[in-house]
């Protein structure tokens, strides 16, 4: 593809820290090669700014490569912008048009305080992994990979709710900021494959539990989430999580007292 | 027990269960009242049999607790799920397309479903007491007040707008019950989907077919 320089208008959401008001402001990005991706035209936003004397737009980023989930903002809108199954790293100036108007927010949710400008605390998803996303495993050598055996199908459904990124773009885009489907991928993965088994009931409890005290609003399966999710994490996953839970709740055995871990 | 009945998970269960309920209900109510094409009589002495049998103290209690839950976990979702969420964005996605209409307002027609359901109360249950002898036996003329009710336009413009909403909240309704009870599943994901729309096009359609038929027919000041 021909490199093209095109013109956009950026407002862009400018928040100093997490007990700031917070507004929109304008910039110009100017020349900016559509063969560039959406945050190398940030960067060039950013550089011009310190350059002035600015303060630079905060965003949060690690990878650039679309899996490790740092990135992420609202474009339009929309998370991630407007393309389908891509984050905002990997989204390229050749999706937008010479003068269009971008307007740049962070996810709004309660569990995701702002920390700054477009970057926000996303360790509520954290703190809902380590509630319950872990498995048993045996100390000493390891083992051959092979020796545990999982139909084809199990191992290529838990490979899709494993590749959630925890990026948080489902809690951004769902009306009740809901976690839901982040918390329902985990789950789910380690709920298909043999190695999740042993904490399985525990886990579904553990973790919805912690999903609900950080904040996250309930499912109103608007679906939403899943389609703005750049991983195309599916809706069924909701469905398992709310499976699991219900089981996990009626089979639930009162905590022994001398329990010493698991 | 008690801590699934607090999550959010479980909230959804019991919101799923009591719509149900309700599901079932208005399906039983529509095809009831199409008794009303059969003859003035037989709509009459279905109304009679329904409430003098035994049955009815068990159907409306159920009715009115599962309506109760289904209004009170509304509420307290709904409070909650916006504070999850304080603040809109500045703009509406184009991938808020992913999601429908109904499912995004389900609070709102849901609020007017509720003022209709107490409306309709007050204007048939407890409406005017017309009394009719039909075979030796004297029981209420609900057929003379429904063509009664029918025949005043803005009634009926109140009527046509709650039902429409009420196929819309069905049509989410019925579908997302599946998800909340963890039965969905990609196999028959779309079929669910036909399900609860052709169910939500019928239940409308067919409650709307009792008026447009009074409107059409005995539109002559009410007698019928």
């Amino acid at each position: 593809m021909a490199d093209k320089l095109i013109n956009v208008k950026l407002k862009v959401w400018r928040q100093k820290g997490p007990k700031d008001q917070g507004s929109f402001k304008e910039y110009d990005a100017k020349n900016v090669s559509t063969s560039e991706s959406f945050l190398e035209m940030l960067d060039q936003v950013n550089e011009n700014l310190i350059t002035k004397g600015e303060d630079p737009i905060v965003f949060d980023h690690d990878c650039r490569e679309g899996i490790c989930g740092s990135c992420g903002f609202m474009i339009n809108g929309d998370a991630h912008g407007p393309q389908k199954s891509t984050t905002v790293c990997q989204l390229h100036m050749r999706a937008f048009k010479d003068g269009d108007v971008l307007v740049l927010e962070p996810w709004r949710a309660s569990a995701f305080p702002i920390v700054k400008d477009l970057m926000v605390d996303r360790s509520a998803l954290d703190r809902v992994i380590s509630s319950g996303g872990y498995i048993s495993t045996n100390a000493g050598g390891a083992r051959d990979a092979n020796s545990i055996l999982i139909p084809k199908q199990d191992a290529d459904e838990a490979m899709a709710s494993a590749t959630c990124i925890g990026c948080g773009a489902c809690v951004a885009s769902c009306k009740n900021a809901s976690a839901a489907l982040f918390t329902s991928a985990k789950i789910s993965h380690m709920a298909l494959l043999p190695q999740g088994q042993v904490e399985r009931e525990r886990r579904a409890l553990l973790m919805v539990e912690q999903m609900d005290e950080e904040g996250f609003g309930a499912c109103s399966s608007t679906g939403a989430c899943s389609a703005s999710c750049p991983k195309d994490i599916s809706l069924t996953n909701i469905a398992r999580m709310n499976r699991e839970f219900l089981k996990a709740s009626i089979n639930k055995k009162p905590e022994s007292s001398d329990s010493g871990g698991m | 027990m008690f801590s699934f009945l607090t999550s959010t998970v479980g909230k959804k269960y019991l919101m799923g269960l009591s719509g149900l309920i309700w599901t079932g209900f208005v399906f039983a109510h529509m095809a009831g009242n199409m008794l009303m094409f059969v003859s003035p009589d037989a709509y009459n002495i279905y109304g009679h049999n329904l409430v003098t049998g035994k049955l009815i103290y068990f159907v409306e209690g159920l009715l009115i607790l599962a309506l109760i839950t289904h209004v009170v976990l509304a509420i307290n979702l709904t409070l909650e799920n916006r504070k999850a969420r304080p603040s809109r964005y500045a703009m509406l996605g184009s991938k808020e397309k992913g999601s429908r209409w109904a499912s995004r307002t389900m609070a709102i027609h849901g609020t007017i479903i509720l003022i209709f359901i107490i409306s309709h109360l007050i204007t048939f249950k407890f409406g005017t007491y017309y009394e009719t002898t039909v075979d030796g036996v004297v029981m209420r003329d609900l057929f003379r007040l429904m063509i009664e009710i029918f025949t005043q336009p803005v009634y009926l413009v109140w009527y046509f707008i709650s039902l429409i909403l009420l196929g819309f909240h069905l049509s989410h309704g019925v579908g997302s019950v599946f998800q909340s009870f963890g039965l969905l599943h990609p196999a028959y994901q779309p079929m669910i989907k036909t399900v609860s729309w052709v169910y939500a096009i019928v239940v409308v359609l067919g409650f709307l077919s009792q008026p447009i038929a009074v409107f059409l027919f005995h539109n002559n000041g009410g007698q019928a």
